[in-house]
């Protein structure tokens, strides 16, 4: 991706990377699944958030990462932690409203941040059969805020998605709460290539915030399969810095397995 | 109690915690050495049609030389709870699996299981039923309870759900709407730990995933263990056994028994195998001819762990792995 002048140049994946590492506090808990929400955790805890306590869902609570971990369940995952312990102290946790932040993916996504990462097509005879829920449905049920990180395009971004894996805000206000669901959670932003979306507070309907650099407002909506809502002022991201780019190249992925 | 909705899925196992009850009572309390090979323990506890479990998550402390040996015996229709990477691919490259309670089978960093993938959408695999991982841990805690369900608040208003065998009821304390998962109570159970006695006291360390609720939902417990030690170790440190001997009805010496996975503090994951692995299962054939290469073709896990060789073994007791991703420079 070619930026501005003597702006450094970075690929998309440093971009997701970089722009997740801005939305983790510092001194919050955060349910991390491997890949991008990982690397982020890490940068995260190099540049502003050292005691953001990550929290894997197979036991490791409060890692220092040195190594990124291949697997939710592998020993980086509790490297220098807090605790190790097993899946049920961490949903538990979950449950009992413990953990703020939890990162979330999937194949598809709808205007009310539903995901799908069970199948395309039908359940019983399906097109594609995808892994599933894995801790996904609970993570978008109890964290009090969901980040998810996609790619988006017109396949993935869509109004309707073939199977509602995770739940968002289900089908608009006040579903999740009567669905069952613990009150006041839910989605909170998705990050893309594109840009950074929230929802509308009354709607609950996905928002345009925010750009991505050298991304157009047009080409947001473009690539967007449903009528998307747009924020009084949409803010253009910053891209990445020097150090984030640093410190994510030569401490965080120093051997390059994602990046 | 109200039923305000019915997951449609097929409640692959109804727990029956009478009968459960009825069955820890028989079984056997004394000291008695419980070891045998991979091979017996497979064949006079296992049968076609089980309700199987592993416990492991990704690639940790992977069950592997008694899932190579279900395979080698053709152990059949097997009915399993899926939480798994590799153990499950090749349980399905196999032709082993009739039906699933699942919650995530997948490759991790390598994406969507090919075998997985084939097996369902040519229907050879007849039931998936759709679960989050906290309702398949909490169903089998259940069953460690002793209960016939517990409440829980994920699951509830998405398509996951529905097609689970969960229920949504009004609580009669509250008057919230609750998702009840009803106890899974398996047929057997299968556990790699770091260390056993001869009765199958078990220690794991590192994060503990599921095992310690899996352990106790399990009417039949095979344990495979990096290392057999003496009943006093465990009697120095009490407070490590997270399996007491009564729960374990077979104890497996199995030195890199979760090879190509991991054990951690202890060797790290074969990403090499793992690749190779990842590549074959692209194909029915190449997964086959894997399956030849690795399982049947072997006699057992000493003989698998000769044709992997005591280099990388050792490689992967030190923490190298012989290239990326992963790997130590």
């Amino acid at each position: 991706m070619k930026n501005p002048a003597d702006a450094p140049e970075y690929n998309p994946t440093e971009l997701l990377i970089c722009t997740a590492a801005r939305l983790m506090p510092d001194s919050t808990t955060a349910f991390i699944g491997t890949g991008i929400p990982m690397l982020a955790a890490s940068l995260a805890q190099k540049m502003h958030a050292p005691n953001l306590v990550t929290i894997f869902e197979f036991g490791g609570t409060g890692a220092i990462f040195e190594e990124l971990p291949i697997a939710v369940g592998g020993e980086c995952t509790f490297h220098r932690a807090i605790a190790a312990t097993g899946i049920c102290e961490v949903m538990e946790a979950a449950q009992r409203g413990f953990i703020e932040f939890g990162f979330i993916g999937g194949a598809q996504i709808d205007p009310y941040g539903n995901l799908n990462s069970t199948v395309i097509g039908d359940h019983d005879h399906p097109k594609v059969r995808l892994p599933g829920s894995g801790g996904g449905n609970d993570v978008g049920s109890f964290c009090w805020q969901t980040i998810a990180i996609m790619r988006q395009d017109r396949r993935r971004f869509i109004e309707k998605i073939d199977f509602i894996t995770t739940p968002g805000y289900l089908n608009g206000p006040g579903a999740r709460e009567a669905a069952g669901l613990p009150p006041g959670t839910g989605p909170y932003r998705v990050v893309s290539n594109l840009a950074v979306l929230g929802f509308h507070p009354k709607s609950k309907r996905m928002m345009l915030l925010a750009t991505q650099p050298g991304v157009s407002v047009q080409e947001v909506i473009e690539n967007t399969g449903f009528e998307l809502a747009l924020a009084d002022r949409v803010e253009e991201n910053p891209p990445p810095s020097a150090e984030e780019l640093r410190i994510l190249r030569e401490e965080v992925d120093k051997f390059h397995l994602y990046i | 109690m109200d039923v305000i909705q019915s997951g449609m899925g097929k409640l692959i196992q109804p727990p029956d915690i009478n009968a459960f009850r009825e069955w820890n009572r028989k079984k056997p309390k004394g000291l008695v050495d419980k070891r045998m090979s991979e091979a017996e323990a497979v064949s006079r506890f296992i049968h076609d049609g089980d309700y199987i479990g592993t416990e492991l998550y990704g690639t940790v402390r992977c069950p592997m030389s008694l899932v190579n040996e279900i395979v080698r015996q053709g152990k059949k229709d097997l009915r399993i709870v899926g939480q798994g990477v590799f153990e499950l691919d090749i349980l399905l490259a196999a032709g082993l699996i009739k039906e699933l309670d699942l919650t995530y089978v997948g490759l991790e960093v390598y994406g969507v299981s090919n075998v997985f993938r084939r097996e369902v959408e040519s229907g050879r695999v007849e039931t998936c039923v759709e679960w989050s991982n906290a309702a398949i841990t909490w169903r089998l805690k259940a069953a460690a309870i002793g209960v016939p369900f517990l409440p829980m608040r994920s699951m509830l208003g998405t398509d996951t759900l529905k097609y689970s065998a969960a229920k949504v009821v009004c609580d009669p304390f509250t008057g919230d709407t609750l998702c009840l998962v009803p106890a899974l109570i398996l047929d057997v159970g299968l556990i790699h730990v770091h260390r056993a006695d001869p009765y199958g006291n078990a220690q794991i360390d590192g994060i503990s995933g599921f095992a310690a609720e899996l352990g106790r939902a399990s009417k039949t417990l095979i344990i495979s263990a990096e290392e057999i030690v003496d009943c006093e170790d465990f009697r120095c440190h009490p407070d490590r056994t997270i399996l007491p001997y009564y729960l374990v009805d077979a104890v497996i010496e199995a030195p890199f028994g979760s090879h190509p996975g991991e054990m951690c503090y202890q060797y790290r994951r074969d990403e090499a195998q793992i690749k190779e692995w990842v590549k074959a299962s692209e194909d029915a054939a190449t997964a086959k001819a894997y399956l030849y290469k690795y399982v049947y073709g072997i006699k057992d896990h000493q003989e698998y762990l000769g044709l992997i060789g005591k280099e990388r073994l050792k490689w992967l007791r030190e923490g190298v792995s012989d290239e990326e991703p992963g790997g130590c420079p």
